[in-house]
């Protein structure tokens, strides 16, 4: 444990030191507050807009941005020292490889956490001193929760990556790949299955295939609460087949666990 | 303790298609210095990998300290193991001290002890001044003895040092044996791995020669100087060609270099007490083959046909 403890206060700090933690936190703190009071600009008015216009907004940026920041942040984690020849060096100290990816994870992990927290926390602050409604921090809450483990999520993907590949320019490559694939491709396949076959699929197959991809869990989480005049595309239809929060928790959570388990795994098996 | 530190039986490793390292048998005794010699390719990183444990053997058996080095059981073991890598650029945006705090701490030391120890390392280095400095503002130097320092860490039982005078200045280097000594005399067997290296003679008790993953030789010093039966030069001065009239000396002459007589080593004292006796001898040198001589003996040996390798990895 001591081990864990160590690696992830190297990496917490490697990300304090490279400034990731305040331009994440800058950034997401930046765009929800703008998105917070110039939210109703579209229907011509300037101030805060309705809570389920403004988390719609959050939700839909958010599902772009933490992916891409997540991948950024951790895409070179293993490839990197590998390149440098640390990741032999610690090998041949008393620390598991297992132990080496959890540390990692968690300082890196706690990086991501953080700025979300306090990024997002803000405008939900924000918002609650406008509104004075205690629905603003519930639906805050999920919405940074979930925030939290989606980038999680993509931490462990970037593992992923990170432990596949031999040269850090391939990683970089790879993991723009992923960001393409999940935040952006894999929504207008969902939509050209829901348009272009003829007999169709059903709604819960739909959700069930979204399952596939942590983003649009995570635009589920957020959406499903929400009117869906505000949510558009291929989540309109899934939302009606509304699953439990809880049921997207355990799969948004299950979307951090797997990919973290087969990094280990792969990991293990890895020559070097 | 009896049982060598380090030993490995018939242990080889190959890739898909590559032996790396075939069948080698070896034992590292403690408070013992080996020397590991061979070209690029040769095996030795291979070598130290399998004695390290970050890689298992696809044959034969290592064992360290009584245990196989990538089991379980030798996992406190490792905190008494010191490695040097050939090429390794550490995090270079933090300092010197950062680093080694980091890596003490992984080593098992408490977080205040592990800044004493980094520090107390640092200036036994020499890098003390540089201590606050991120790395990516060292020398190449500074970096080997950053590199060094963090071997050292620990009181090492063994040490496996991968080119470890690479980028040291002469002082620097002097340094580094006189380190090599210490620890040697306090009972730390080390494993120096390298192209030949001048001046290392002195500081090792064993040599092997490895050359395309395979053993060519290993002993002491003299041991191998015996095998190869490399003739002992001998330079006379101010003898005026007595030496080339002298029918019995003169066989002893190459074209090459007519000056000097290349001697069996069990011709030596009498063709020295021949040569002393001639008359106009105004000054004489005995240079006995070096490790560098050796070395090219036994390569040159494995290889006539003067086949390159280049298989690293």
């Amino acid at each position: 444990m001591r081990q864990i403890l160590t690696v992830a206060n190297k990496e917490f700090h490697d990300g304090l030191r490279n400034r990731w933690l305040i331009s994440i936190t800058l950034i997401f703190a930046l765009l929800s507050l703008g998105l917070t009071y110039f939210g109703a600009a579209a229907s011509g008015a300037v101030g805060v807009a309705s809570l389920s216009t403004t988390v719609a907004s959050l939700a839909s940026l958010a599902v772009f941005l933490i992916p891409l920041i997540a991948l950024l942040l951790s895409y070179d984690s293993f490839v990197g020292e590998q390149e440098s020849g640390t990741l032999l060096l610690l090998l041949t100290y008393p620390i598991s490889k297992s132990q080496l990816l959890l540390g990692k994870f968690i300082g890196q992990g706690s990086i991501i956490a953080l700025a979300t927290l306090l990024g997002f926390g803000s405008s939900a602050l924000l918002l609650y001193s406008q509104l004075g409604d205690i629905q603003v921090l519930t639906s805050f809450s999920v919405f940074i929760f979930s925030a939290i483990l989606l980038g999680l999520s993509f931490t462990a993907i970037a593992y992923l990556i990170s432990l596949s590949v031999s040269e850090k320019s391939k990683a970089a490559g790879f993991a723009l790949i992923t960001w393409f694939l999940f935040a952006l491709a894999f929504d207008l396949a969902l939509l050209a299955l829901l348009v272009g076959v003829e007999q169709g699929i059903s709604q819960a197959g739909l959700t069930q295939l979204m399952m596939l991809n942590p983003a649009d869990i995570f635009r589920l989480v957020n959406l499903s609460g929400l009117d869906s005049s505000d949510v558009n595309g291929a989540l309109a239809v899934a939302i009606n087949a509304s699953l439990s929060q809880g049921l997207l928790f355990t799969a948004l959570l299950a979307w951090v666990a797997l990919p973290l388990t087969i990094a280990i795994f792969i990991f293990k098996r890895k020559k070097l | 303790m009896n049982t060598p530190l380090v030993s490995l039986t018939n242990a080889g490793k190959s890739y898909q298609q590559l032996d790396a390292l075939k069948s080698v048998t070896m034992h590292l005794n403690q408070g013992e210095v080996m020397g590991l010699f061979g070209h690029n390719g040769a095996g030795k990183t291979t070598m130290m990998k399998l004695i390290l444990g970050v890689i298992s053997p696809s044959q034969g058996n290592v064992k360290v300290m009584g245990m196989a080095p990538d089991s379980k059981e030798a996992w406190h073991c490792r905190s008494k193991v010191g490695y040097l890598p050939e090429n390794v650029s550490f995090y270079e945006q933090l300092t010197g001290l950062e680093v080694l705090t980091y890596f003490a701490k992984l080593k098992g030391f408490a977080k205040g002890h592990a800044q004493k120890h980094a520090m107390a390392l640092l200036e036994q280095v020499g890098i003390t001044h540089a201590m606050k400095r991120p790395v990516k503002t060292y020398s190449k130097g500074m970096r080997q003895r950053l590199g060094l320092a963090q071997a050292f860490i620990g009181e090492p039982k063994l040490l496996l040092l991968d080119e470890p005078t690479v980028g040291l200045d002469p002082i620097a280097t002097g340094d580094f044996y006189q380190t090599v000594d210490q620890l040697k005399s306090t009972g730390s067997s080390v494993i120096l791995c390298s192209h030949v290296l001048p001046g290392v003679e002195q500081h090792i008790d064993r040599a092997m020669i490895l050359s395309t993953g395979q053993l060519l030789a290993m002993g002491t010093l003299a041991e191998l100087r015996q095998q190869a039966a490399l003739p002992v030069a001998i330079k006379p001065s101010g003898l005026n060609g007595s030496v080339s009239n002298d029918s019995q000396l003169s066989q002893f002459l190459t074209a090459k270099c007519p000056d000097t007589l290349w001697v069996p080593e069990q011709e030596k004292l009498n063709v020295l007490k021949q040569l002393l006796s001639l008359e106009g001898l105004s000054d004489l040198q005995v240079e006995t083959a070096n490790l560098e001589q050796v070395y090219q003996h036994f390569l040159s040996k494995h290889e006539p046909a003067g086949s390159v390798t280049k298989e690293k990895k």
